[in-house]
């Protein structure tokens, strides 16, 4: 703890303590600290009390009224986007669960060869922009897609897998299952073996044992994943966007601002029954996992006990997780298949193959994918930097408000992109960029800032995690040794965190560099876009599907390595972290 | 709740886990009603013979008998014996009345019996208060006799404690175990308690079965494995023991046990061949004289413990452990000190290699 001495005021004119009180002595912390909190207050809470502002505002008068929520209700369309959003948003988190459940459960609960395997190809979908996939999965579960051909021919009838809705269910609880997949494993591991056998010896078993006790004990890794796909889907703009299906809200939002105009008022609207739902959300999880911290594990426990499979049972076993990881992975078969294939169309797999596309991708998209690693890249950067200060502010000092740094940055989580994009776009259409001419909404430096905005939240605990596992004495001796603050931050600190601050900075590249609801919004010319828009750009035409898909392969190889990398980093750290305390 | 005392019988137990063999040729009986220690130290093999009796691990082969019908092929929900685990095991998500009654909703017992059950069995660990807290909410005392009240509010046919003292502080420790035996007297239950503490099985069993590498070493009550262990791991794991090697000699009527050093010691029981010679440090006094059958040997150190001083003596080629009573005033010996050592040679336990 520092804290700051203060002579004592008495004996001093008020003339003399005047100075320091316009201007106290800040610590280089502090001060870091106050130019974070100014960045974080100018692109994140400004922008997006702006949308709020905007939503409760006569946009005739400019006098603050309940109006454009009126108007809001009052349109069919946006009545049936709002109960489409929530149908589709509860939906996957359904089908999630459906997905997630028996994974988890037969890879915690039996010896089951594979189980490392499954877990992590459990982790595919993530590694690929759900928007990306939805193409794919058109073209194999789609109306006349491979799945829906095959069905009519052998059998005579097809399943509606992707009209309307469906699809974006579909696509949606695929991509976003892994959430609840990692979080109830988790929990099922936690689970202490105890807890099981007492309920066995006590004459429970089977089903019975697990609705009532092992299920009720993983609860809170679920609902933890369960309320994170909701809002993810709640949120998102690309698949639907993709999908072509536009009554739902984020995509109403975009389409109003882009085609009605920034000054109407019902894209603020929505953005704000957005946030709120995102709030409400996290709320709700929050309420009720209070006081339900149900990790069981003891010394000497081993987790969950694992149990052989008989025979019949690995049967079925293997089969179920067979048919779920085909289900899973099919956005990737597909979008590989497109990518090299010459025509697909009303057929149940491509005419031929080539690696044209992948010709006309190269020379079409040099410029998004340099611009994805341009803006990427600086989001990455400015995300640990960022974060290793506030989590170094947060753990390591006593500076006021310090908590109210962590808060600040992590409320980006609940701000969906599509709001930040409209915010950005009302907040700073009007302010131009000193010497580029350029108002600061379209200027490409933008789009980095929200993406490193977005990203933010995720740095930032990676930093925390790092800093948490640096014993305090470490750095007591390098002071006792005569190092002052700065050099034992410089020599210390920040060595000893830089596995996590590179595995935050891999993740925060990795998925800045996929994301599309927020760019979508703040893209102002084809030569400033990013990957993830060129690919929607490509998907647009027939004729550009191909590229398109090459295009998405290249995104889903950046980010699959970037996770791979992000994870062979965090294991040699934690190898040379245990190594060391063995010693 | 009292229940028909019944006794276990486990016969020629074999047990591994993948190819690491965890228990071996276990034979065991255990009377209806008796209070019975599995004690050894840890991973010889006690608590997975407990968990075989009840149930969990590895399918074992042999017989276990639990009141004359074998169990062993039986999974745990259908063998009704109850078991108090090390963590006690207090499911996080129910209230300790849902924890306490579990077991009967499971033996679909109408609600309006469940109810009184209950209350008896809070009554009877004197937790009757706390029916409503979570089990977060209660001290490890509190919680380790809510663990013991479930177990036995379905009126199991034997008790298992998996070192259940274990995770109690000392203090909470002496009562908790007066209160087991309290409680196994009262109910009559057949009871076995898995503990690498000796004291703990010393007061508390009636008789124990000190394992060692998954193997019986030896059964019977805690004096009788004191006084006559049968073989050198129980001589030394039990309390203190002094080991000397060697070999007996007859002389005429006389049996003398001649240390490797030449030492030699008269014994008052049968012995025959090589083996050695099991010497407790109270069973040694210190004289200043020399006599017949002493071992004469040099005082290294002293450690004064209050009612006794223990010395430790180079003789006999070894550190012998010596305790001496002490009573206020008496000084007693200081290292550097060469003494002669007399051996109740009534009390020496030979153990034939």
């Amino acid at each position: 703890m520092t804290s700051s001495s203060r002579p004592a005021a008495g004996g001093r004119s008020l003339a003399d303590r005047l100075p320091d009180a316009l201007f106290p002595k800040l610590s280089g912390p502090a001060i870091v600290g106050l130019f974070i909190a100014i960045f974080l207050g100018g692109f994140l809470i400004f922008p997006v009390l702006q949308v709020i502002y905007v939503a409760f505002q006569d946009p005739g008068s400019g006098a603050l009224t309940l109006r454009n929520f009126g108007d809001f209700f009052a349109t069919s369309l946006f009545r049936e986007s709002f109960v489409n959003s929530f149908y589709v948003s509860a939906m996957s988190v359904v089908f999630a669960t459906l997905i997630a459940l028996p994974l988890a459960y037969i890879t915690t609960r039996f010896n089951f060869g594979g189980a490392m395997i499954v877990q992590s190809l459990g982790f595919i979908p993530l590694i690929m922009p759900p928007f990306v996939g939805a193409v794919a999965m058109q073209l194999i579960f789609g109306r006349n897609g491979t799945v829906n051909l095959l069905l009519r021919e052998h059998f005579g009838f097809t399943i509606p897998f992707m009209d309307g809705l469906n699809g974006v269910i579909l696509v949606q609880s695929i991509h976003y299952f892994p959430f609840i997949l990692i979080n109830l494993s988790t929990s099922l591991r936690n689970i202490d073996r105890s807890m099981e056998e007492a309920a066995q010896n006590l004459g429970s078993h089977g089903m019975r044992l697990f609705r009532k006790i092992v299920f009720p004990l993983a609860m809170p890794g679920y609902i933890a994943g369960a309320v994170l796909v909701f809002i993810k889907v709640f949120d998102d703009l690309g698949t639907p966007l993709l999908l072509n299906v536009n009554n739902m809200l984020a995509p109403q939002a975009y389409l109003r601002i882009t085609s009605v105009g920034i000054s109407d008022p019902m894209g603020y609207v929505i953005s704000v029954i957005l946030v709120a739902f995102s709030v409400l959300s996290l709320w709700a999880s929050f309420l009720v996992m209070r006081g339900k911290d149900y990790a069981t594990v003891q010394k000497g426990g081993g987790g969950l006990a694992r149990r052989d499979l008989k025979t019949r049972e690995k049967v079925l076993a293997y089969g179920a997780v067979a048919l779920i990881l085909l289900l899973v992975l099919s956005p990737h078969i597909g979008l590989l298949l497109l990518s090299l294939g010459t025509v697909w169309s009303y057929a149940p797999l491509p005419d031929g193959y080539t690696l044209q596309n992948y010709v006309t991708m190269w020379e079409n998209s040099q410029q998004y994918i340099a611009n994805t690693l341009l803006y990427a890249g600086l989001a990455a950067l400015g995300d640990v930097i960022i974060g290793t200060a506030i989590a170094y502010i947060v753990l390591r000092t006593g500076i006021w408000g310090r908590k109210g740094l962590d808060y600040l940055a992590t409320a980006a989580l609940a701000v969906p992109g599509v709001v930040l994009g409209i915010g950005y776009l009302r907040s700073f259409q009007g302010i131009d960029v000193p010497f580029v001419g350029e108002p600061l909404a379209s200027w490409w430096v933008i789009i980095a800032i929200a993406l490193m905005i977005r990203r933010l939240p995720y740095a930032l605990r990676a930093c925390m995690a790092a800093l948490q596992q640096v014993s305090h004495a470490l750095e007591e001796a390098a002071e006792n040794l005569g190092a002052s603050k700065t050099r034992t931050i410089r020599r210390i600190v920040i060595p000893l965190m830089m596995g996590g601050i590179l595995a935050g900075f891999v993740t925060s590249f990795a998925t800045a560099a996929v994301e599309l609801s927020a760019t979508i919004m703040l893209v102002s010319s084809d030569a400033d876009s990013p990957l993830a828009y060129g690919i929607y750009l490509f998907m647009q035409t027939p004729s550009g599907r191909g590229a398109g898909a090459a295009l998405g392969i290249v995104a889903v190889v950046i980010v699959g390595l970037g996770t791979l990398l992000s994870q062979i980093i965090i294991d040699r750290d934690k190898k040379l972290k245990t190594q060391s305390g063995d010693h | 709740m009292t229940t028909e005392m019944v006794g276990i019988e486990i016969e020629d137990l074999h047990l591994a886990f993948g190819k690491t063999k965890v228990l071996t040729g276990v034979n065991l009986t255990i009377e209806p009603g008796e209070f019975f220690a599995f004690l050894g130290p840890s991973g010889s093999g006690k608590s997975t013979l407990l968990r075989s009796i009840a149930g969990f691990g590895p399918q074992p082969e042999g017989h276990i008998r639990i009141g004359g019908k074998d169990v062993v092929d039986l999974p745990p929900w259908k063998r009704n014996v109850g078991m108090v685990f090390q963590s006690y095991a207090l499911w996080p998500h129910l209230s300790v009345r849902e924890n306490v009654a579990f077991g009967l909703k499971e033996r679909k017992m109408p609600s309006s019996e469940i109810g009184p059950r209950v209350a008896a069995a809070l009554d009877l660990v004197g937790l009757k208060h706390l029916a409503e807290r979570m089990p977060n909410q209660l001290s490890g005392g509190q919680q380790q006799r809510i663990a013991l009240a479930r177990t036995v509010v379905v009126e199991p046919k034997v008790l298992l404690l998996d070192e259940p003292l274990s995770n109690l502080d000392a203090s909470l420790r002496v009562q908790m175990r007066r209160e087991l035996l309290a409680l196994q007297r009262k109910l009559g239950l057949t009871t076995i308690f898995v503990t690498h503490d000796q004291e703990e099985a010393n007061t508390t069993s009636d008789r124990m079965a000190v394992l060692d590498g998954g193997v019986i070493q030896q059964i019977g009550t805690p004096q009788t494995l004191y006084d006559t262990p049968e073989n050198l791991f129980v001589a030394s794991f039990l309390g203190t023991a002094n080991i000397l090697e060697g070999k007996v000699e007859r002389d005429g009527g006389d049996i003398r046990f001649v240390a490797g050093t030449g030492d030699k010691l008269l014994l008052s029981s049968e012995a025959d061949g090589t083996g050695a010679i099991v010497l407790r440090p109270q069973n040694i006094a210190i004289s200043e004289k020399p006599d017949a059958d002493t071992l004469s040997g040099r005082i290294l150190h002293r450690e004064f413990l209050g009612s006794q001083i223990r010395y430790i003596v180079q003789a006999a080629g070894t550190e012998m452990v010596v305790d001496q009573g002490h009573k206020a005033g008496e000084a007693g010996y200081l290292p550097e000190t060469d003494v002669h050592l007399k051996v109740n040679t009534q009390s020496a336990v030979w153990i034939p290699q």
